[in-house]
């Protein structure tokens, strides 16, 4: 006779407020074979998980129910409770009563009915669960970076610190992402490729770490400890080997009118190129959209003046193959694009310009060697306006509903580094509010306006037209002084909110992670386990996870870091017991299952069975390697004969569910 | 005018939700607090392709008004190619209980993944309405299975 005993959690008022707990626990007392129901505030807390303790020992129980928040929560916590407590832990069945039921419904009345019957569904399979014993798997020793930002490339630095090999996967040809791209950074004002490039080397330098730059992912196979990554190597038609980084091919090439991304486009570079002066790997790339070569077959300068002969332009994409213990997800952000804002006439001025591309502007290595000038006459600008929120915190679809945290600083840097190199030019900024939580921000943002007077408007921008004198016209409230202003600007410079990268939202589908409405990547706890997704063995870095700036990013970054390091320190780890297993008795040795399983799991043996005339006979059967079984269940349903079964999922168990739900 | 007779009826529905997909985007839709109807029950399995047949049959047997399968999209399946299984499957099953007088709009596979949140409430409101349109399912309810 088994004897269950269910336990019914609050969650703080997290389930109590829309499930009537106590309810819920006197009904599942009544059913039959659960000789104790409790509820409790917080069944996960240690005193709640004692409770469970104590009442499998005392009740001598056979199986438990919690009803709780999401297996994929809390259920390895209620398995160790009853481990500790000498219950199998398979024999623990959790009821999903919180994401599955209190959260998404109002009606106390219909969600308490809801809870009883996802209790009772449970009740029914913990009837007939078996005790099971989980083996072990190895743990491959090597973790995958995805995205050479700052955050990955901080990420795989201390892994590799820890003594393990690390992969860097970045999309474009070189690492350093963002950062790389920004003048100074808030709040000390000191220059960011001085303390981005060091690391970037840094990283090319350590023997652990590798760098796969131009590559992406484009597959991912596996679990926890063992997951097959495929990565697509693009062409970039030079010999990564052979190059040295020497650049005559990037000023002889003949191509030079191709739009430089690193420069957001503000000046040209040519068709071969090296992002920029320390970019790492220092490798040219040739564009096959602008190489003539490539093209129409007719120029090859660039294969003429390489004296390493890296030039290769038969160059084929590559897929490598490569297994990882961890991975690292730091794909980053992009600033949003601003075509759908015409009223800021961003597109058709070119004087009006976003944050990142003023940063080129005023970078001694941008288009105008470090001279802020205008983008449209290179004149030197003597009013300019910036404007706060340009799709951030945004109601409507053009925009983005969150906040973009990074914008009122490096506003607030801007406008410093303006007022502090051309005295003469007059700096407005228009804000919704000023958002300086940070160590050292406030007084930055402050020194901003008391020392360097910055005139800071509380008010939006509505309308920016470009006039016929080359001059801006900026129509905007001011909300303080309650009046309409005119300001007639030189240049604009918008913040615009930023967005994970495109690739992003591809990315989780491979790595079956969660990601919120805004495709930033949804951590496994917001509060507690903030840079763990709630896929096993997948970490995140970085900006991926929300909006952050650098000193965050590189907390992070380092907080993911060690998460993956404490994985690949593990020899090996539990893996799951619910494989499939053939009953050998009613196994007719038809190969069915064989031919779907992914893995290659089941295999057939000669086995010798006793009939019931005293004779024996030899019958080709089906047998489960446990070690290679994932658990998937295609054979269970593939099976004519319903030889196969799946553990801890088994065609009673759900079928139990099914009959207990539809009662 | 009465537009729908059915307004009244609460189906009940079951759904199958493989578990590393369609499950966590079903927590997630919680997480996000995402209404959708507490008709719709959630059985666990680990790969849609876990699901057979029987079970569905079972469900309708039992007095279920309509049954959902969710599992991970084409070509994400966390087992690889569980999904292309219940694919197959479930075309040839869903076509044989049309026949058998079970409505198309009672039955439905559907790929979430564990980031669409939304898409699995989205689509559980919208098969609710579906299968309460319908009204209750008397074509394979076993009598004698039906509550008291």
């Amino acid at each position: 006779m088994q004897r269950i005993g269910v336990f019914v959690c609050h969650c703080g008022t997290n389930i109590a407020a829309t499930v009537d707990v106590k309810k819920v626990a006197e009904t599942l007392g009544k059913e039959p074979g659960v000789v104790i129901a409790q509820d409790y505030q917080y069944m996960c807390s240690e005193s709640g998980q004692n409770l469970v303790k104590d009442a499998i020992k005392e009740h001598n129980l056979t199986g438990i129910v919690i009803c709780s928040c999401s297996p994929r929560m809390h259920e390895n916590t209620f398995r160790k409770a009853a481990a500790a407590a000498g219950l199998n832990p398979y024999l623990v069945e959790i009821a999903n009563i919180r994401e599955q039921c209190s959260w998404i419904h109002k009606d106390i009345a219909d969600a308490t009915e809801k809870a009883v019957i996802l209790g009772r569904a449970a009740i029914a399979k913990v009837h007939l669960n078996a005790p099971l014993t989980a083996g072990e798997s190895p743990v491959v020793k090597k973790a995958l970076v995805i995205g050479g930002g700052i955050a990955g490339i901080q990420t795989a630095l201390d892994i590799a610190e820890a003594g393990f090999d690390v992969d860097i996967v970045e999309k474009n040809p070189t690492i350093g992402g963002k950062m790389a791209q920004i003048d100074k950074t808030f709040p000390t004002l000191d220059c960011a490729a001085c303390i981005l490039t060091p690391k970037m080397v840094e990283a090319s330098q350590n023997e652990r770490i590798t760098i796969r730059s131009f590559s992406e992912v484009t597959d991912v196979k596996g679990f926890v400890g063992n997951f097959t990554v495929t990565i697509k190597k693009k062409a970039r038609y030079v010999d990564e080997t052979k190059c040295t980084g020497c650049g005559l091919c990037t000023e002889k090439c003949p191509m030079k009118k191709v739009p430089n991304e690193f420069n957001m486009g503000l000046d040209n570079r040519s068709a071969v190129y090296i992002p920029f002066a320390q970019a790492v790997p220092k490798v040219a790339t040739i564009d096959p959209n602008y190489c003539m070569m490539l093209k129409t077959g007719k120029c090859g300068v660039c294969s003429k003046v390489c004296s390493a002969g890296a030039i290769n332009y038969k160059q084929q994409d590559e897929l490598i193959e490569e297994k990882y213990g961890a991975i690292i997800v730091a794909t980053g952000f992009n600033p949003i694009k601003l075509d759908k804002y015409d009223e800021f006439a961003y597109g058709q001025c070119p004087d009006v310009v976003t944050s990142l591309e003023l940063e080129r502007l005023m970078n001694a290595a941008g288009p105008n060697g470090g001279t802020l000038l205008r983008p449209s006459d290179k004149s030197h600008p003597h009013t300019i306006v910036f404007v706060q929120c340009v799709g951030s915190r945004c109601d409507d679809s053009k925009g983005k509903p969150y906040c973009s945290k990074i914008c009122c600083m490096y506003t607030a840097k801007h406008a410093m580094l303006i007022r502090e190199k051309y005295p003469d030019t007059e700096v407005y900024v228009f804000y919704i509010d000023v958002r300086t939580p940070g160590k050292n921000f406030d007084e930055f943002y402050r020194r901003a306006v008391e020392q360097y007077n910055v005139h800071y408007i509380k008010g939006m921008v509505g309308k920016v037209t470009p006039k016929s004198d080359g001059k801006i016209d900026v129509q905007a409230s001011d909300l303080l002084a309650n009046e309409q202003l005119h300001i007639d600007a030189d240049m604009v410079v918008l913040a615009a909110a930023i967005e994970p990268d495109k690739t992003a939202r591809p990315l989780a589908t491979m790595l079956t992670t969660q990601m919120d409405t805004n495709d930033f990547f949804t951590e496994a706890h917001p509060k507690l386990r903030p840079v763990e997704s709630a896929t096993a063995g997948i970490f995140l870095s970085g900006a991926c996870q929300g909006p952050k700036d650098i000193p965050e990013t590189v907390a992070q970054a380092s907080a993911a870091a060690a998460k993956a390091i404490g994985l690949l320190c593990k020899n090996s780890i539990t893996c799951n017991p619910c494989v499939a297993h053939s009953d050998e008795l009613m196994c007719n040795g038809c190969s069915s299952c064989e031919k779907v399983c992914p893995y290659g799991a089941i295999t057939y043996i000669d086995k010798e069975f006793r009939m019931p005339d005293r004779t024996t006979k030899v019958r080709r059967v089906a047998s489960v390697n446990p070690a290679v079984c994932q658990g998937c269940g295609a054979c269970t349903v593939a099976c004519p004969s319903g030889a196969m079964d799946l553990n801890g999922f088994s065609n009673s168990q759900i079928m139990a569910e099914v009959d207990a739900i539809c009662k | 005018m009465q537009v729908n007779d059915n307004k009244d009826f609460q189906p009940l529905i079951v759904a199958f939700c493989c578990n590393w997909c369609s499950y966590a985007g079903a927590d997630l839709s919680g997480t996000n607090r995402l209404n959708y109807p507490a008709n719709v029950k959630i059985i666990r399995v680990p790969c849609s392709c876990r699901v057979n047949p029987m079970f569905i049959l079972r469900a309708f047997q039992r007095g279920a008004d309509g049954v959902i399968l969710c599992g991970c999209h084409p070509g994400d399946c966390h087992y690889t190619s569980g999904n292309y299984f219940t694919r197959r499957r479930m075309t040839l099953l869903f076509s044989m209980l049309d026949f058998l007088g079970i409505e198309r709009d009672r039955t439905r596979v559907e790929w979430v993944s564990a980031a669409e949140g939304a898409k699995f409430a989205a689509t559980m409101n919208e098969f609710t309405e579906a299968v309460r349109k319908l009204g209750p399912n008397r074509r394979l309810e076993d009598l004698r299975c039906r509550k008291q």
